[in-house]
C-alpha cells in the first residue's frame, strides 16, 4: 500500500523538475516538500552556522528548517509552495539571500 | 446599520473558523473567510490537492460527513452572496482602528494579508468584528538528534500525508505524548508505513485517575479505542511510559533509543532499546498561534502554554474581537466546532447591538464545558517527562534556527544571571531566527528553567520590506 493507492488517486500526469540539476518526476498538487518526499529526499538545505543538513520538521510552514531556493528565489518554504512543471529547485546553503523583513 | 451592512472577517477556516462563520451567516451576516491554505478545513479536515484527484480522501480521516456538511454549508453561503472565501491568504496584521470613522465603511479593523504561497503581494480587508480561528501547531521538545532530516512533527507528517499523499519514510517511530499520536500512527500505518514502535510517555495509572471524566465522554473514549485497535491491528507495537531520548544519523535519522521511565518521570538506567527506523514522528502536545491576538491587546494566558483568553461569548479582551478554537487553548475539532457556533451567534447578536440568546448557545456551550474538563484531564496525564531536561545534553540544539546549543542557555543562566526568556534571547539569540521563538519557546524555558511567556511578535509572518513600504488597497 502507498497513500496514493489508498486515496484512490488519479493525479493529472507527472511533470519534470530538477533538484541540483537531477530530473525528478512531481505530481500536480504537491508542494515542493511532498515532491521531494515522493523522490526519496527528505534534506535539502545546510544549516548557516553548523551546515547541518535540514528538510521538513513542522509541515505545515511555522519551523522555516524546509527552506529552499526555487526558480531562482531562496527561502522559499518548501511544505507550502506547489511544485510546478519545469521548476529548478536547488539545494540552499547559508542564508540565502534573504528577501523578507 | 443592521447586522447584515457589517462585516466579520473570520482568520482560520478549520473547524473553528468555519463554525463561526457558517453561524454568523446563518444570522444574516456578511462573513469574509481569509486561510492561508488553498482549500478549506484547517489541520483536521486537511485534503489532498485537487491535482491529486483522490476518489476516496476520507480513508484519511475521521468524522468526514460532518466535513461534507460544513463544506456544503459554506457552498451554499458563497453563492449566495453571504460569505466571502478568500483562501491562499496569509494574515500578518490585524489592525485597529480608534476612531472607526476614519475607516471606509465604518469598519474598525483593517486585516493585512499576503497572497499565494510567494506570500509578496498584500491585500487589506475592512471588518467590523474579527474572529481569530488560527488554530495551533506542535510543540517538540528537544533532545539530541532532533534536528536530523527526518525527524517530523506528528501532525507535520500526518499534514503532508493528508494534503501531498506522501510519507518521509518506510519504518517510522510515532513518540511523545498526547491524543495526536494515536491518529497520527494510524494513518501512517494505513498508508503503508510499518509502525516500529510507538513511545507514549504517559503513564496509563494517571489516565485511569481521569476515568470520570473519561466515562463522561463516551465518544472520545469509543475514538480512542478504535484508534488503538487499528494500530494493533497494523501490528503497531504501543509502549507507554518511555520516551525517546536520542536519535541517531548522520545526514537522517537512522534509529532512535528510547527508555523506560519510573514513575518519576525519570529515565530507568540501563533500560535503553535501539530502534532503528528511518523515521520519527514526534509531539510532545500542541501550542496556540496567539500572534495575532497578541499583536491586537487580547490577553493572553502565558501561566503555562500561552493562549487566547475568551469568555463565556468566545469574546477576548478588545472589543470587536473574538477567538475560537485551538488558539484559545487546545481540544481537538469538535471542541473548535462548539466554540466556533457560540462565537457566530455572539457576533451575529452584538453587531446588531443586541445580548445573544442564551437558548442558542445551549447545546455548544455544554459540548464546550464537557470538553474542556476532558482535555485538562489528557493535559495532566499527558504532561512531557517531569525530567525530561536531563536528556538533552550541552550540545544539544535547542533553537533550531538559530542553532543555539542547550550549554549556551545554560551558561546565560549560570553564569550571566538570566531569568526569564527575554534575557535569555538577548544573551544567545534562541528565538531570533526565522520562526520567531515558535518552535524553541518551550524547550529554551524548560532548559533555562523559566516560564515561556507570551512572545511580543511584531508581525504573525514574514513581511517583505516592499509591503511595509506600501499602502494597500482595502476590500470590505
Ligand atoms: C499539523 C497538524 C496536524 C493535525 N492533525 C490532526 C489529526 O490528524 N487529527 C486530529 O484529531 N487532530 C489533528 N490536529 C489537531 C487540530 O489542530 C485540531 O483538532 C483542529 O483542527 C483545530 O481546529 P481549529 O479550527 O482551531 O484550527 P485549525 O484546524 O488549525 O485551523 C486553523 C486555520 O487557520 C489558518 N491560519 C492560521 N494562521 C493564519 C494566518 N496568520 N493567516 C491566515 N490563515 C491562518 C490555517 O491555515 C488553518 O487552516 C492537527 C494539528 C496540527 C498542527
Ligand atoms: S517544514 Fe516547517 S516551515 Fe516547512
Amino acid at each position: 500500500m502507498n497513500p496514493l493507492e489508498l486515496a484512490g488517486a488519479r493525479p493529472g500526469p507527472a511533470f519534470g523538475v530538477t533538484l541540483d540539476g537531477r530530473a525528478i518526476e512531481a505530481l500536480p498538487g504537491q508542494t515542493v516538500a511532498a515532491a521531494l518526499w515522493s523522490a526519496g529526499v527528505t534534506s535539502w538545505r545546510t544549516t548557516r552556522g553548523g551546515g547541518s543538513p535540514r528538510g521538513v520538521f513542522c509541515g505545515i510552514g511555522v519551523c522555516f528548517d524546509c527552506l529552499v531556493t526555487v526558480n531562482g528565489r531562496p527561502n522559499q518554504r518548501a511544505c507550502l509552495v506547489p511544485v510546478r512543471s519545469g521548476d529548478v529547485i536547488l539545494t540552499q546553503e547559508g542564508t540565502g539571500h534573504d528577501g523578507l523583513g | 446599520m443592521t447586522a447584515s451592512d457589517r462585516t466579520l472577517a473570520v482568520i482560520g477556516a478549520g473547524p473553528a473558523g468555519l463554525a463561526a462563520a457558517l453561524t454568523a451567516a446563518d444570522q444574516g451576516v456578511r462573513v469574509t473567510l481569509l486561510d492561508s491554505a488553498a482549500q478549506a478545513g484547517g489541520q483536521f479536515y486537511r485534503q489532498p490537492a485537487v491535482g491529486l484527484g483522490a476518489r476516496r480522501p476520507e480513508v484519511l480521516h475521521h468524522a468526514w460527513g460532518t466535513w461534507l456538511k460544513l463544506r456544503d454549508r459554506l457552498a451554499a453561503h458563497i453563492a449566495a452572496g453571504r460569505i466571502t472565501y478568500l483562501s491562499d491568504r496569509h494574515v500578518w496584521l490585524v489592525e485597529q482602528h480608534l476612531e472607526p470613522g476614519e475607516v471606509r465603511g465604518g469598519a474598525g479593523f483593517t486585516v493585512h494579508a499576503l497572497l499565494g504561497p510567494e506570500q509578496v503581494e498584500p491585500e487589506a480587508v475592512t471588518a467590523a468584528a474579527v474572529l481569530l480561528a488560527t488554530g495551533g501547531y506542535e510543540k517538540v521538545l528537544p533532545f539530541p538528534g532532533w534536528t536530523l532530516p527526518g525527524v517530523v512533527t506528528a501532525g507535520g507528517a500526518q499534514a503532508m500525508l493528508k494534503g501531498g499523499l506522501v510519507l518521509p519514510g518506510r519504518t517510522v517511530v510515532v513518540a511523545g505524548t498526547g491524543p495526536l499520536l494515536m491518529p497520527v500512527a494510524v494513518g501512517l500505518a494505513a498508508a503503508g508505513a510499518r509502525i516500529a514502535a510507538y513511545v507514549e510517555s504517559a503513564r496509563p495509572a494517571s489516565l485511569v485517575r481521569q476515568a470520570p471524566t473519561f466515562a463522561a465522554n463516551p465518544a472520545k473514549v469509543v475514538e480512542a479505542v478504535g484508534y488503538a485497535a487499528r494500530l494493533i491491528r497494523h501490528r503497531g507495537r504501543v509502549t507507554v511510559r518511555h520516551a525517546v531520548v536520542e536519535a541517531h544519523g548522520a545526514d537522517r535519522v537512522e534509529a532512535v533509543t528510547v527508555a523506560a521511565l519510573d514513575a518519576d518521570g525519570r529515565l530507568r538506567p540501563g533500560s535503553e532499546r535501539r530502534i532503528a527506523c528511518d523515521t520519527l514522528a514526534v509531539g510532545h502536545g500542541m501550542l496556540a498561534h496567539t500572534d495575532l491576538a497578541e499583536s491586537l491587546g487580547c490577553a493572553i494566558d502565558a501561566t503555562g502554554d500561552p493562549f487566547v483568553v475568551t469568555d463565556a461569548e468566545q469574546r477576548t479582551s478588545v472589543d470587536g474581537v473574538w477567538a475560537a478554537g485551538e488558539a484559545t487553548g487546545i481540544g481537538g475539532a469538535v471542541l473548535a466546532l462548539a466554540e466556533g457556533e457560540i462565537a457566530g451567534y455572539s457576533i451575529a447578536a452584538r453587531l446588531r447591538g443586541v445580548e445573544p440568546g442564551e437558548a442558542d448557545r445551549a447545546a455548544p456551550a455544554r459540548t464546550r464545558a464537557r470538553l474542556r474538563k476532558f482535555f485538562a484531564a489528557i493535559d495532566t496525564a499527558c504532561a512531557p517527562p517531569a525530567h525530561w531536561t536531563e536528556q538533552v545534553t550541552d550540545d544539544t540544539v535547542v533553537c533550531r534556527c538559530e542553532e543555539v546549543p542547550a550549554g549556551a542557555v545554560r551558561e546565560a543562566v549560570r553564569d550571566l544571571g538570566a531569568t526569564d526568556l527575554r534575557t535569555v534571547k538577548l544573551l544567545t539569540r534562541a528565538g531570533m531566527g526565522w520562526c520567531q521563538g515558535r518552535i524553541c519557546a518551550p524547550g529554551v524555558a524548560g532548559v533555562a528553567g523559566c516560564a515561556a511567556g507570551p512572545a511580543k511578535r511584531t508581525f504573525a509572518r514574514p513581511v517583505p520590506l516592499a509591503v511595509l513600504a506600501q499602502e494597500p488597497d482595502g476590500r470590505s
